[in-house]
C-alpha cells in the first residue's frame, strides 16, 4: 500500500496502527465508538474498521471489562490493543492493569506473554472540564511489569521513534502490558521535519530494554554550553522546544531538553551528563505536582548525582480539577510563559 | 479400575488434600493463607472430566480443587504453599495464583470472568476448537465487570461454560444479605442460556456438565452453569461464623465424599483411602524436603 508521509502525530499513529493491523491478523484493536464513519472519537483508528472489519471490535462502555477481556486474549496468543477513549477513565482500569495485566508476566513465574497496549489521550486544553481534561498517567508509573510510553513529535524521517513508529513497535514488539500515552491537543501538532529543527542540535541516545526507545536531547544549535536542563515528554516536550529558543533569543538563557519516550520503567541514565554539566533540573509535566513524574526524576538524579545537581525545580498543573472556562483552565494548567519564568528564577 | 471407585478416588484425593493442608498448617511449613475446597470437591471433578487437552480453566481463590481435578501435581502445589522453588509457580504466586499447562488462577474476583472471556474470544478468532470453563463464586457476583463481561460474553459468543459455584456464603457474609433478586435471571438477562443444579453429588453433576461442554463446542457459544453446593469448611483457616448446628446439617447433608461413597463398599473405600492417603503424605514429604522456601 503506498501512505503518504504523515504530517501530524494524529497521521502517524493512524499510519501506525494500520501496518499493525496489516502484518498480523492477530492484533485486533478493542474501544468504544472506533467503527468508520466516525472512526473514534480523536479519529486515532480512522480508516481501521474499513481495511479490517475482523479486527476492529467496537465495545459497549465497559473499560474495565475490555481491558480485562484483553489480558485474557493475550495470554492466549493475540495481541490485542485497547483504546480508552479518554485519558481520565483509565481510573476505571486500574484493577485491570495493576491486578492482572501486569501480574501474570511475574506471578505466574514462567514465561508468560500479555502483549496488551492500551491507548489513551491525556491532557486538557479543550475545555472538556474536571473529568475529561486529566494527565493521570502518574497512577501506573512505577507498577511493576508495566511499560509506559509517551511520544514525541518528532518525524520518522530524521530520527527513529515518529508516534506512529512507536506505537507500531510497542504493538508488535512488546510482549507485556503498555499503557501508550497520548495527547490531546499533541494529536494536532505537526512532525518536526529537519527544516523545523534547524536551529536545534537534536541526538537521539540509545535507551536499554526491549524496546529501543531513544530518549531525546535537545540544545540550541551552536549556542554556549547550557544552563539549565529541562525535562519533559508529550505535549509538554512541545512547550518545552518552543520556550528554550525564546530564552535563547530574548534571553539569552540556554537549556538542554530532555525527553524521555518510555516514562517506566524508569531509565535515566541518559539524563545524567546534561545535568552533570549544567547543574540545573526543571521538569514539566502536565499532571498535577505531588508525588508525580518530576518528583521521581529529580528524587532519582539526586540519588545518583550527589552534589552535581544544585538546583532543581518542578513545573506541573495546579492541585485542583481542571476547569472548562479557557481563562480557567489556562491558570490551571503549564504553558510556556510558566516555563520560562521558572527557568529564569532558577538560572 | 470401577468407574465409581475411580470417581471417589478423585473427590477424596482433593479432600485428603485439604484436610492436610489444614492440618499441618498449625505446624508453620506453609506461608501465607489459604481457602480449601471441601465440600465442592464434585464440582471441579464432575466438570473438569470431560476437558480436552487444549481446553482452557480460570480459577479463583478457591482453587486448589480445580487445580487437582484439572490434573495438577499435589507435591508442586504443596511446595507452592509452602513457599518453595519446586512449587507450581516457584513459590511466586501462592495459593491462589497458580498457572500450569492451560490452567490460571487468580485472587481478585470478578477480573477472573474477564479474563477468561477474552481467552474464549482468542480461541474463537485464532478458529481453534478448545472451550474455557471459568469457576466463579456468588460472592464474585458483587463485582461490575462480572456484568461487563457477561454481556460481552453473549455480545460476541465467547465458547465459554461459566460455573457458579453458589456455596451461599462470601467470606462469612451469608448471600442472603449481599444478593437481591435472582441469580439465574442475571445470566439470563444476557441471554446466556442458563442450567441450575441443586447438588453435592458427582454422578448428577457429570452429565449435566457433560452436555453443556458438548453444546458449548459445537455452537461455539457461552453456557452457564450455576451449581447449588456448600462450603464445608471455612473461608480461610478459621474464620467460620456459622452455627454448629448448620455446619452439621451441612456434612450430613451436602457432603460429596459420603454421597458418592455410599455407592462403595466400605472395603473399597478403605483401599481408597489408604492408597490417596500415602499418595498426598508422599507428596507433602517431598514438598517439605525439596529446597528452598521459609525454615
Amino acid at each position: 500500500m503506498t501512505q503518504q508521509v504523515p504530517e501530524t502525530v494524529l497521521a502517524s499513529l493512524n499510519l501506525g496502527l494500520h501496518q499493525a493491523l496489516q502484518e498480523d491478523r492477530n492484533v485486533i484493536l478493542l474501544g468504544e465508538d472506533l467503527l468508520d464513519p466516525y472512526g473514534g472519537s480523536f479519529k486515532v483508528t480512522r480508516g481501521l474498521s474499513t481495511r479490517f472489519p475482523d479486527q476492529v471490535w467496537t465495545t459497549p462502555i465497559s473499560e474495565a471489562g475490555i481491558t480485562g477481556i484483553a489480558g485474557g486474549m493475550a495470554l492466549r496468543g493475540m495481541r490485542p490493543v485497547v483504546e480508552i477513549m479518554f485519558g481520565d477513565f483509565t481510573t476505571l482500569i486500574a484493577d485491570q492493569v495493576v491486578n492482572h495485566l501486569s501480574k501474570f508476566g511475574s506471578m505466574y513465574d514462567q514465561h508468560v506473554d500479555v502483549p496488551v497496549v492500551i491507548r489513551t489521550p491525556m491532557g486538557g486544553r479543550r475545555g472538556y472540564g474536571p473529568t475529561h481534561s486529566q494527565s493521570l498517567e502518574k497512577f501506573f508509573l512505577g507498577v511493576p511489569g508495566l511499560t509506559v510510553i509517551a511520544p514525541f513529535h518528532l518525524s520518522g524521517k530524521t530520527l527513529i521513534g515518529a508516534p506512529g513508529e512507536l506505537l507500531y513497535q510497542t504493538i508488535t514488539k512488546l510482549n507485556s502490558p503498555a499503557l501508550f500515552v497520548e495527547n490531546k491537543l499533541q494529536y494536532l501538532l505537526k512532525l518536526l521535519s529537519p527544516a523545523d529543527m534547524i536551529e536545534y542540535e537534536t541526538t537521539a541516545l540509545p535507551s536499554e530494554g526491549n524496546l529501543d526507545f531513544p530518549f531525546y536531547k535537545l540544545a540550541m544549535q551552536s549556542a554556549p554550553p547550557s544552563q539549565l536542563t529541562l525535562a519533559a515528554y508529550g505535549y509538554m516536550a512541545h512547550l518545552a522546544v518552543v520556550a528554550m529558543k525564546r530564552l535563547a533569543y530574548e534571553y539569552e538563557v540556554f537549556c538542554d531538553l530532555l525527553v524521555p519516550t518510555i516514562l517506566a520503567p524508569f531509565n535515566l541514565e541518559p539524563f545524567y551528563d546534561s545535568v552533570r554539566q549544567t547543574g540545573h533540573l526543571l521538569t514539566i509535566e502536565e499532571g498535577t505536582l505531588s508525588l508525580g513524574w518530576g518528583a521521581e526524576v529529580i528524587a532519582r538524579t539526586a540519588e545518583s548525582l550527589g552534589n552535581a545537581l544544585k538546583k532543581s525545580g518542578r513545573v506541573a498543573s495546579k492541585g485542583t480539577v481542571v476547569p472548562a472556562s479557557h481563562d480557567l483552565e489556562a491558570k490551571c494548567l503549564p504553558d510556556e510563559e510558566e516555563i520560562m519564568t521558572k527557568v529564569l528564577e532558577m538560572v | 479400575m470401577d468407574k465409581n471407585i475411580l470417581l471417589y478416588e478423585q473427590l477424596y484425593t482433593i479432600r485428603r488434600f485439604e484436610t492436610l493442608l489444614l492440618e499441618k498448617f498449625s505446624t508453620g511449613v506453609f506461608h501465607g493463607t489459604t481457602h480449601t475446597s471441601i465440600g465442592q470437591e464434585a464440582n471441579a471433578v464432575g466438570i473438569l472430566s470431560h476437558l480436552v487437552e487444549q481446553d482452557v480453566v480460570v480459577s479463583n481463590h478457591r482453587c486448589h480443587g480445580h487445580f487437582l481435578a484439572y490434573g495438577g501435581d499435589p507435591q508442586a502445589l504443596f511446595a507452592e504453599l509452602m513457599g518453595k522453588p519446586a512449587g507450581v509457580c516457584s513459590g511466586v504466586g501462592g495459593s491462589q495464583h497458580l498457572h500450569w499447562r492451560n490452567f490460571y488462577s487468580s485472587g481478585v474476583q470478578g477480573g477472573t470472568v474477564a479474563m477468561a472471556a477474552g481467552m474464549a474470544l482468542a480461541e474463537k478468532h485464532l478458529g481453534g476448537d478448545a472451550i474455557v470453563v471459568d469457576f466463579m463464586g456468588d460472592g464474585t457476583l458483587g463485582e461490575g465487570i462480572v456484568y461487563e463481561s457477561l454481556n460481552m460474553i453473549s455480545l460476541w459468543q465467547a465458547p465459554l461454560l461459566i460455573v457458579l459455584e453458589n456455596n451461599h456464603i462470601a467470606q462469612t457474609t451469608p448471600a442472603h444479605v449481599a444478593i437481591a433478586g435472582d441469580i439465574q435471571k442475571r445470566f439470563e438477562a444476557f441471554n446466556i442460556s442458563t442450567t441450575r443444579l441443586d447438588s453435592s453429588d458427582i454422578l448428577e453433576i457429570l452429565p449435566v456438565a457433560k452436555t453443556l461442554m458438548k453444546t458449548i463446542r459445537s455452537k461455539r457459544s457461552p453456557q452457564a452453569l450455576i451449581i447449588d453446593t456448600a462450603r464445608l469448611g471455612t473461608h480461610s483457616k478459621g474464620d467460620d461464623t456459622r452455627s454448629e448446628e448448620e455446619l452439621t446439617k451441612l456434612w450430613q447433608n451436602r457432603d460429596p465424599i459420603a454421597i458418592h461413597g455410599t455407592r462403595l463398599s466400605e472395603a473399597e473405600r478403605d483401599a481408597v483411602h489408604v492408597r490417596v492417603d500415602a499418595r498426598i503424605k508422599t507428596a507433602f514429604d517431598h514438598a517439605l524436603a525439596s529446597e528452598g522456601g521459609q525454615p
